[in-house]
């Protein structure tokens, strides 16, 4: 019976002893910090995804505590309501940085863009542009490797067999970037996401010459000008035989995308035209 | 047409001929393991292999869901090496225990081929001796036992026979007149685990091996030359109270722990200077345990301890580089 | 016991199937597209443009900086035009595309077999006509030779080795320059011996061409001190820094260049173009390239005229196989699979080898397994398991640290590897991420 009492008492002493050396090491070494870092953060999503350009929301936080102007600082995945939230408890004013969405401008399938050889190294598109122009006769369009799906942490992105090009789940992207920074031919860009998410996009990235952009896949973009005339809002350029459009300038007037002559220009999320020229519509939101 | 980064051509070697062409190298083993031991020998060794193989088939298709790969040999390579590494009176549940915890445990928890710290048949070895240590510790006589199996006649090991004479004081010359000649022990004739006897079949084995270039020479040189180092001083400062070098060589598992268990790829180190170091641990761990440990024989727990520090020694041990050493100055 | 390099090396199956067949001129092709990039450095400059007309051997090309070569016409006729096509970078790049017409040389070009032993030029001269000459490396790595033979301030050479052992499974085409035109390889080797200042040269010759190391032997023997050094058979001897080991047992320090253990090493076949250039005025303007594969009907070795379409020299070898899988550009260790025959022949194609199936098909990869192989046959001692997931999760300084950037892209590792890991694909990409890191860390400094 002594046994365990002294046992009980010992062990019970020794706890209490440790607890308050570790309450005294907890005061005597406490590092500062604003108080009010601690509160940034607990606004912040936790998704520690680096879309705000920091390493993680507790960098961000400390940033933006630092900051004297956070207008042009934003979460990608909290988004307006994180950074009123923000701008709250600092009392600061916060930007307005439009929701963004990825967007990827390639449409050369299996069906659009022949395959010429058969691709046997290393599943990584890196890897694959080092090495060579693809599969395909198009050196700038997608290699299918997917290190864009392998880079999403939300689940956003996925690999569609038959077509051979990554498909943006809309509802999931948060516009982190991290795709955009892991495709090696910059196919991928994060565009506003668009009133009623409607946007409308040139889907190629092929600067070569028009006849050469063709041969190699048919519906790129051939550089003829025709949604640059068209255009009454000078949203789109013509650069390098590649039409872009600023996703800024267009009002999604919707004029651009029946002139093209390849169908190089995509409206996602439109209702139906009910013109009588028959336009194939592309991809809408995909089930995940 | 392919397109592919180069290299184009390869090699040829696999998985699969690595694994096997170990298993070739134990069939020297296991002619003299059969010789001596008989039926307990093809008992326990059959046994071993089945539920080693068939424990890797059940756990990669229903709990892991994935392809299995016992096609690839090692699981069968563990299997015969975990029987190798009991006694064949053993009985079968214990052995069917073992498999389970060595290919369980030992291998597919932590990932499967390639990803085991520790030397799975050594884990299953050890968790038996721990748990069973009477079943573990009686050893059948060789030839005598031929014909049995849960019943062969067992005796002692020249091993724990001079542990225990050495510790009562007794002199080392007087005990080598109890246990068989060096030549019959190198042959294999004395009571032991399944495989772990005969030296010459074991040696035979390594030779295969090194010429398939399935292992390189630097583990075993480095855990037989450090015991042989080790036990050489000791013996050579007070002969009577210490065996001989040959003696430790040649009983117990130093042979077969050196040739077989301590080089295996997972758990072993990646450089040359590190595999170097490692046998080195592993022999002088192994007569510190006989020597000065309770257990007469230490060579698994010298390997699984040596294990432990593999990953220790990759990260600071690396391989020598090309243009460390200082160019040799022009005239 | 014959020398060789001290750390690892592999030995692949040789398959020098057209050791014996001598040297074909291969007839000069209608059409020559001649990439602007066809070496180390900044691209050449277009001198022509559409409609000129050119002659054999005219400068076409100039050299754009001071790591660039100059480019000459292999043919006479009309430049097509100055267009993009793909070529062995498996990208389009830009290229003069000639149509030709006749065969007319410029004139002061020696185009005689008479050999011209006496060596007239200054050491400085030499260096300039071999730069004029557009003469680059033409064991593949197609630096520009002028520039390895002006040595930086503060370094000096005080030995040339010449790199006669092609260690690629399959190519030959050294082997034959070495068998056919030795003499003038050796006159070669002087001027090249004169242009360093050095007394000492040493040829290296893999033991599996006994009749070159034969022949070049007692050729040298009337040359003061050139000699033969014949060589165990280990992939990849004919890598700069393991023939130095091998010939002189000195090791090139990580990251710095030969001339830092005072050697300087060139091909047989560069030699050979700087005899060419420098004793009958013949700028680069054609190699020996090797044609084979093990279903070729006649593997050969064709003495081709740049910017030539590889099918030219499929077709004089007998023609495409029918199990072709894979179409490589140089050799089988270090070549370029290539996306079609159109692609044109450059300075640095040192062969065409057709791959049939199914070795054309790579293995299915397994997960690693741990057993060291590949740091075993890494001859620069790094070590591929792990540089390989280090590339693959994109840690770039642990990459840099574990020395990346000393891989010289044998493929031993790959090789080896039992489970076809492509380690050799991810270790590149290492070397291109942390060499750029590197730059911007210079730049920024």
């Amino acid at each position: 019976m002594s046994v365990v009492l002294i046992t009980i008492v010992t062990l019970a002493g020794l706890g209490a002893i440790a607890a308050v050396i570790l309450f005294l090491a907890s005061k005597k070494f406490q590092v500062f910090e604003d108080p009010r870092i601690d509160e940034v953060e607990e606004a912040l999503p936790a998704a520690n995804c680096g879309g705000c350009g920091f390493p993680g929301c507790r960098a961000f936080a400390e940033a933006l505590v630092k900051a004297d102007d956070i207008s042009s600082m934003n979460c990608p995945v909290g988004g307006a309501d994180t950074m009123t939230a923000v701008a709250g408890i600092l009392g600061k004013e916060a930007g307005d940085a439009k929701p963004q969405v990825a967007v990827l401008r390639c449409n050369g399938s299996c069906e659009h863009r022949p395959r010429l050889n058969n691709y046997q190294g290393a599943m990584s598109c890196a890897v694959a542009a080092a090495l060579y122009g693809g599969e395909t006769g198009c050196s700038y369009g997608c290699l299918g490797c997917g290190d864009c799906v392998a880079a999403c942490k939300f689940d956003a992105m996925y690999m569609d067999e038959e077509t051979g090009l990554p498909v943006i789940i809309e509802e999931n992207c948060v516009a982190c970037g991290a795709c955009v920074e892991a495709c090696p031919k910059d196919i991928i860009e994060l565009r506003n996401i668009g009133p009623k998410s409607r946007r409308i996009f040139v889907s190629c990235v092929n600067k070569d010459k028009g006849a050469v952009a063709k041969k190699s896949c048919e519906v790129a973009c051939i550089g003829c000008g025709k949604c640059e005339k068209e255009c009454k809002f000078d949203a789109i350029t013509i650069k390098d035989n590649l039409a872009y459009i600023d996703y800024d300038k267009c009002k999604l007037c919707r004029k651009c995308a029946p002139v093209c002559p390849t169908n190089s220009i995509h409206e996602l999320n439109f209702p139906p035209r009910k013109s009588k020229v028959e336009k194939t519509e592309p991809e809408k939101e995909p089930v995940a | 047409m392919i397109v592919s980064p180069s290299p184009h051509v390869h090699s040829g070697d696999s998985v699969q001929k690595n694994m096997y062409g170990v298993l070739l190298a134990l069939v020297p083993a296991l002619a003299a393991s059969v010789w001596f031991f008989g039926l307990g020998a093809l008992i326990v060794t059959l046994t071993s292999v089945l539920a080693c193989v068939l424990f890797e088939h059940l756990i990669q298709k229903f709990l892991l869901k994935k392809p299995s790969t016992i096609m690839d040999g090692s699981a069968a390579v563990t299997g015969l090496l975990l029987a190798f590494n009991l006694p064949t009176n053993i009985p079968l549940g214990l052995i069917i225990i073992g498999a389970a915890i060595a290919i369980g445990m030992g291998k597919m928890s932590f990932g499967g081929l390639g990803q085991n710290p520790f030397n799975p048949a050594l884990v299953g070895r050890v968790f038996l001796l721990i748990s069973f240590p009477v079943q573990m510790t009686s050893w059948p006589v060789p030839i005598a036992a031929r014909g049995a199996y849960i019943d062969a006649v067992t005796g002692p090991t020249p091993l724990s026979v001079v542990k225990e004479g050495l510790s009562a004081g007794r002199p080392f010359s007087e005990l080598t007149a109890e246990i068989p000649s060096y030549l019959n022990l190198f042959m294999g004739q004395m009571g032991g685990s399944a495989g772990e006897v005969a030296g010459v079949a074991l040696l035979l084995g390594l030779l295969y091996m090194l010429i398939k270039k399935i292992v390189t020479w630097h583990i075993p040189v480095a855990v037989v030359g450090s015991i042989a180092v080790f036990t050489g001083v000791l013996h050579l400062s007070d002969p009577q109270a210490y065996a001989s070098p040959l003696f430790h060589l040649l009983t117990g598992g130093v042979l077969l722990g050196a040739f077989f268990m301590a080089t295996d790829y997972a758990s072993s180190p990646m450089s040359k200077r590190g595999m170097l170091l490692y046998g080195a641990g592993i022999g002088i761990i192994t007569v510190l345990i006989r020597i000065y440990g309770s257990y007469p024989e230490g060579v698994s727990f010298a390997i699984l301890i040596m294990n432990a520090f593999t990953p220790l020694i990759d990260k600071y041990i690396k391989p020598k580089r090309f243009g460390e050493k200082p160019a040799v100055q022009k005239a | 016991m014959l020398k060789t390099f001290s750390l690892g090396g592999v030995h692949p199956a040789e398959n020098k199937r057209s050791a014996n067949s001598p040297v074909e001129v291969l007839p000069v092709p209608p059409v020559v597209s001649i990439p602007l990039a066809q070496h180390i450095g900044a691209p050449a400059q277009a001198l022509v443009k559409k409609g000129d007309e050119v002659k054999v051997g005219q400068v076409i090309a100039q050299s754009a900086g001071f790591v660039s070569a100059n480019i000459h016409s292999p043919v006479s006729g009309k430049v097509a035009k100055v267009d993009q096509v793909v070529d062995a970078s498996g990208y389009r790049k830009a290229a003069i595309i000639i149509n030709t017409e006749g065969d007319e040389w410029v004139e002061d070009i020696d185009r005689s077999a008479i050999l011209v032993k006496e060596i007239t030029a200054s050491p400085e001269a030499i260096v300039k006509k071999i730069g004029e000459a557009g003469i680059v490396g033409l064991g593949g790595a197609t630096f520009p030779a002028h520039v390895k033979l002006s040595p930086p301030p503060g370094k000096t050479c005080d030995v040339l080795i010449i790199n006669g052992v092609e260690c690629e499974p399959y190519l030959t085409s050294d082997h034959r320059l070495m068998l056919e035109k030795g003499e003038e390889l050796l006159v070669g080797i002087r001027l090249l011996m004169t242009a360093l200042h050095v007394k000492e040269a040493i040829i290296g010759i893999e033991n599996n061409k006994p009749d070159a190391i034969a022949h070049m032997e007692k050729l040298a023997s009337e040359y003061e001190g050139i000699r033969v050094q014949p060589l165990k058979v280990q992939y990849p001897q004919g890598g700069e820094k393991q023939l130095i080991d091998a010939c002189m047992g000195r090791q090139v320090p990580s990251g710095k260049l030969p001339i830092e253990v005072g050697a300087v090493v060139h091909n047989v076949g560069t030699a050979y173009a700087v005899y060419e250039a420098v004793q009958k005025n013949k700028p680069l303007i054609e190699r020996i390239v090797t044609v084979t594969g093990l279903s070729l009907a006649r593997p050969a070795n064709f003495l081709t005229r740049i910017g030539t379409p590889i099918s030219a020299l499929i077709e004089a070898a007998g023609g495409l196989p029918d199990d072709t899988g894979k179409i490589i550009g140089g050799g089988p260790m270090m070549g370029k699979a290539l996306t079609s025959t159109e692609i044109p022949v450059t300075k640095g194609t040192s062969g065409v080898l057709l791959m049939p199936q199914p070795l054309a098909s790579r293995k299915p990869v397994d997960p690693c397994i741990r057993c060291a192989k590949c740091v075993s046959v890494c001859p620069m001692g790094l070590s591929p398991y792990l540089l390989m997931p280090l590339a693959e999760k994109a840690i770039w300084d642990r990459a840099e640290e574990e020395n990346v950037m000393d891989c010289i892209e044998c493929g031993s590792c790959s090789f080896t590897c039992p489970s076809s890991r492509p380690l050799l694909d991810y270790i590149r990409l290492g070397k291109a991420k942390v060499g750029q890191i590197m730059r911007s860390r210079t730049a920024n400094a």
